[in-house]
């Protein structure tokens, strides 16, 4: 077991280093593209784009511009914004984290259980007219552009029902750390959890259904109804127990992906600070270096998960373990 | 063959066994065409797709002989006809301090606004149209070029194995790697905001064409793709008809399209439905960020965000486009489902309820 | 006289498909005693796992349909609801299935697995069953039961495999158990040692067997009766003796004839029987063997009662006369024995 944990530790630095490499590649290198204009921002001043090419070592061979770089972003924690006045990166990456980590908790408590109870739903209606009116609610929920939702979302409850009982107790669009009101924190994030979560609900609740089906056609399956079990623990102690383990592997991907910035049009619908609000802000304000740092932290994150997911799967299933 | 008798007089006679009737054969595709023809759900969801590609296919004749408008054209001063009497398209009174200026609402008059005017005085029902041509054009195009280049790169993984395959995996990986929407930035903030498109050789795509989005995506999902498709080829490649072309001293291009490829096109037949969808979602959202589809062209997308402005005035600017996507998702998921129970050859044995 | 255990009445099971309803048993009854072992022989799609299937109730498609009684000591299975269902289930009439590899589930222990069957019928503790379990795993013959007991289903071979699966269907001590091809997936020499244990511990535990292969030689070996089957009916059944050396049906002629014989003179060529099994959407009318039968004459366009026409233990289906059939019955399974033919039946 320790093997593979190393074994997978190593490779996931070998992954993180080739992303790394490819960011770099893409922003800096690209042709046609002038990476020290794009640092600079908006009407950079010659005094300005020099310093830039000093600091980024744009004169210097690649591997060298490549270390300054990391350098920048990893261990000295220097890199600058300059379209934002130099504010420092790394620490505002660091400051809108519990924002997105709120966000996607939250949705991602919501969309298991309810992904769960709908998918576990239809596999045991199958044959009555509820199963296809789930998976149809599922299909729509798969279909709806998650930054369109929130928007009707936000139309709903922040304009036309605002005054309404319904929807009076809604705070204005933002986030509001834990720290400062939990009420607020919570009333605040209720809308952005549901609107996140539709999207992930439909797609795992259609997921699931189709794995339980496919697995109650196993033959342990059979064998554990003519062992004389009870229906309630076939279908829970074996049948959903089983697909758990595609379940849990699906979810952790999706959620490192969150994690690692993914939800960023929840979050600029919602106004919500995090991670994904400020890959999209620097976009819009061509901050190169925000860009580069949040895109590298977010494929970080998402390496991460997926090595916890293949450790994860490992527990789930005992196949797959080391002998 | 029958047995010779030795007795005599025996009442029963013996006769040559019968053989059971010729067994009719019908193709799997034939079969599955069958079942997905008579899927009526899944044959109401492909209706309700080509019904969204032609009316966005009729755009331009929407715009110039229906509405009369130009739908890329700032119109801030221009006026409308809404139940005979002339309108300014931009209302006094808009915004918080009732200062500024709202467009105008639906009108629900086909000819005239159906869904009223955007904040640079544009047709929105105009727009939407085209915005849909645009939208559709780069999700069906990307989700087929995709298709296509992964189902050879696969091919040529699968079937030739070791180095070749190890390579191009490998590849594939490193793509795979990054997260997707993440790339998809990247890529998209450096060649469409840089104003100078893409030039590679004798090649130059402005950053305004619809090109440069549809290569990206296109681009970004190949791993999608590419890897259930490698992973069928080299099932087949196993098996014992390929082998037997081999012993035959087939060539190799011809094994793998008159063998592996018929073989492995139901795969990507399944998959194409449900990468078109994947493809118009992720348009939709570039194109909200800013990063797809660029002015003076729209989407679906850029509608949504020119809309989200406008969203507590004139709602409908943001949600008929939403909508559309919708549907054109919600059809496309409907009808992948029945391409994959037709073609499933372990169709469960369904009957139609009545 | 032993007592009745099992008594299957005119049991028929359909399926409705795209293509039509497929008849899979069509009329099937036959009994099975305390202590005895009954094997039902039968091609691939003859209904013998269907029929055996339907009398646990383990076919849970909402496409099937189910005529006929199966009366179990006394209560008709096919009437029970869930609970009672349960009860007979796993502790009187357990079943062991064709593929050990599939039939566990892969992700709980091995042990668990046999103590959730002991917990599921006996109010015993976990230590107590987790101990049962482990003298199970003896029984069938698994070295050092006590680590093996802990291993995943993955961790073993095929023949372990099946030797817990029949550890696990014993755990209860059931009155009958039902093994549906449990050597077909396993290796030859495994196959021996896995009926050896079968036999072994019916002995001990007192069940009945209801044995289900495609293989004469299976039979040939465990069997008290047989019965033999073709498109969903039993054509043949009657005590081993009488359906190997008495073989009143030309379907187990074929089958008898197609089996390679050590103590006889080798025959030019094996006999086979012509043609494919019947669809069993379209049966044909009359006799359902009658198209590949080499004995057909007119009578066959009826359908042939299962009936005594030889002795009254042993049962068949075919309107042949008793007497005409003794001739034909060795020229058709052993040619070579029979002088002036050099030819095989076809």
């Amino acid at each position: 077991m320790l093997i593979f944990i190393v074994r997978r530790t190593l490779w996931t630095v070998l992954v993180l280093f080739t992303i790394s490499v490819l960011v770099f590649v893409i922003f800096f290198k690209t042709p046609g593209v002038d990476p020290a204009r794009a640092i600079a921002g908006r009407n950079p001043s010659p005094k300005v784009m020099a310093e830039i090419r000093h600091q980024f070592g744009l004169d210097r061979p690649f591997p060298v511009q490549y270390g300054l770089m990391m350098k920048k972003i990893f261990i000295t924690h220097d890199l600058v914004s300059y379209s934002n006045q130099g504010t420092k990166v790394i620490p505002e990456i660091g400051a809108a984290a519990p924002a997105t980590l709120s966000l996607v908790f939250g949705a991602a408590i919501i969309w298991v259980v309810m992904a769960i109870l709908m998918g576990v739903a239809a596999a045991v209606l199958r044959g009555t007219v509820l199963d296809p009116i789930l998976m149809i609610i599922a299909l729509i929920g798969i279909s709806m552009p998650v930054f369109w939702l929130g928007e009707v979302v936000n139309l709903v409850t922040q304009s036309r029902l605002h005054h309404t009982f319904l929807f009076s107790w809604v705070p204005p669009l933002g986030y509001t750390p834990f720290t400062q009101s939990p009420v607020l924190w919570f009333k605040g994030l209720i809308f952005p959890w549901i609107t996140l979560s539709i999207l992930y609900i439909g797609f795992y609740a259609r997921v699931l259904r189709a794995n339980l089906l496919e697995i109650q056609n196993e033959d342990y399956i059979r064998t554990a109804r003519a062992k004389g079990l009870t229906e309630r623990r076939v279908l829970f102690r074996h049948t959903l127990r089983n697909s758990m383990i595609t379940f849990v592997s699906l979810f952790g991907l999706d959620f490192g992906v969150l994690v690692g910035g993914g939800a960023l049009l929840t979050e600029v619908v919602f106004a919500i600070h995090g991670v994904g609000f400020l890959t999209y802000q620097s976009l819009t304000n061509l901050d190169l270096p925000v860009i580069m740092a949040t895109v590298i932290y977010g494929a970080f994150f998402i390496v991460l998960a997926n090595t916890l997911v293949d450790i994860a799967y490992a527990g789930l299933d005992p196949r797959v373990r080391p002998a | 063959m029958a047995i010779a008798l030795t007795e005599s007089a025996e009442p029963p006679a013996q006769t040559t066994p019968d053989l059971p009737p010729e067994i009719s054969g019908r193709s799997p595709w034939a079969l599955a065409w069958r079942r997905l023809w008579r899927n009526r759900i899944a044959m109401a969801a492909l209706v309700l797709f080509l019904l969204i590609i032609t009316v966005s296919l009729v755009a331009p004749l929407y715009a110039h002989d229906v509405a009369r408008v130009n739908p890329f054209a700032n119109n801030l001063n221009g006026t409308t006809v809404i139940n005979g009497h002339r309108v300014p398209l931009m209302q006094q009174g808009g915004g918080i301090l009732k200062l500024g200026e709202t467009p105008i609402g639906p009108t629900w008059d086909i000819s005239h606004y159906f869904l009223g005017a955007d904040q640079q005085g544009r047709d929105v029902m105009a727009r939407l149209l085209y915005g849909g041509r645009s939208s559709l054009e780069i999700g069906i195009g990307s989700a087929v070029i995709c298709c296509v280049i992964a189902t050879v790169i696969a091919l040529i993984a699968g079937y030739f194995g070791g180095l070749v395959d190890a390579v191009l995996s490998r590849l594939m990986d490193v793509i795979w790697a990054f997260p997707v929407f993440l790339l998809a930035i990247s890529i998209s903030t450096v060649l469409l905001t840089e104003s100078s498109g893409l030039s590679i050789g004798p090649f130059h795509l402005v950053a305004t064409s619809l090109w440069l989005p549809t290569l990206i995506i296109a681009f970004i999902y190949l791993p999608y793709v590419y890897r259930p498709i490698r992973g069928h080829v080299l099932s087949v490649s196993e098996k014992e008809f390929v082998q037997a072309g081999i012993a035959q001293g087939a060539s190799d291009l011809r094994l793998i399209f008159s063998d592996i490829l018929p073989n492995v096109v139901s795969v990507v037949i399944v998959l194409l439905p449900l990468m078109i969808a994947t493809t118009i979602l992720t348009e939709s959202a570039l194109s909200f960020l800013s990063i797809g589809v660029q002015p003076p062209n729209a989407s679906w997308g850029t509608i949504i965000s020119d809309g989200s402005d406008l969203l507590y005035t004139r709602p409908w600017v943001a949600i008929a486009p939403g909508i559309m996507i919708v549907l054109t998702v919600l059809s496309l998921n409907v009808l992948g489902d029945g391409v994959r129970d037709a073609l499933d050859p372990r169709a469960k044995l369904r009957v139609e309820a009545g | 006289m032993a007592e009745q255990l099992l008594e299957v009445r005119n049991l028929k099971v359909s399926f409705r498909t795209e293509d039509g309803v497929v008849r899979a048993v069509d009329g099937v009854s036959f009994t099975v005693s305390e202590g005895e072992t009954l094997g039902i022989v039968g091609e691939s799609g003859s209904g013998k796992s269907v029929t055996m299937m339907s009398v646990m109730r383990l076919i849970i498609d909402p496409n099937a349909t189910f005529e006929g009684e199966v009366i179990y000591k006394g209560r008709d299975l096919m009437s029970l609801n869930q609970a009672e269902l349960r009860q007979v289930r796993g502790s009187e009439i357990a079943m062991i299935f064709q593929d050990p590899m599939t039939s566990l589930n892969p992700v709980y222990r091995v042990g668990w697995q046999i103590s959730e069957q002991i917990r599921a019928h006996e109010r015993v503790s976990k230590q107590a069953a987790r101990a049962r379990a482990i003298e199970l795993l003896q029984a069938v013959g698994i070295p050092h039961p006590a680590e093996r007991v802990d291993d995943f289903p993955h961790q073993f071979s095929g023949g372990m495999r099946q030797r817990v699966m029949i550890a696990m269907a014993l755990s209860c001590s059931p009155s009958l158990l039902i093994a549906d091809e449990p050597t077909t997936a396993l290796d030859v020499t495994i196959q021996a040692q896995i009926l050896e244990l079968i036999r072994k511990l019916k002995d001990e535990f007192g069940s009945a067997v209801v044995l289900i292969t495609h293989d004469m030689g299976v039979v040939a070996d465990v069997a008290d009766r047989v019965a033999v089957m073709y498109a969903g009916r039993i054509v043949e059944m009657g005590s081993k003796h009488d359906v190997f050396y008495d073989a009143e049906h030309p379907y187990t002629w074929g089958l008898l004839g197609s089996i390679a014989r050590i103590d006889r003179p080798k025959p030019r060529r094996l006999t086979t029987i012509r043609g494919l099994p019947p669809s069993l959407i379209n049966l044909p009318p009359g006799c359902a063997f009658g198209p590949r039968c080499p004995q057909r004459f007119e009578m066959c366009d009826q359908v042939p009662e299962l009936a005594p026409r030889a002795a009254f233990d042993h049962t068949d289906a075919c309107h042949l006369d008793p007497t005409i059939k003794r001739n034909r019955r060795d020229r058709t399974i052993h040619p070579e024995l029979v002088e002036g033919t050099n030819e095989q039946s076809a």
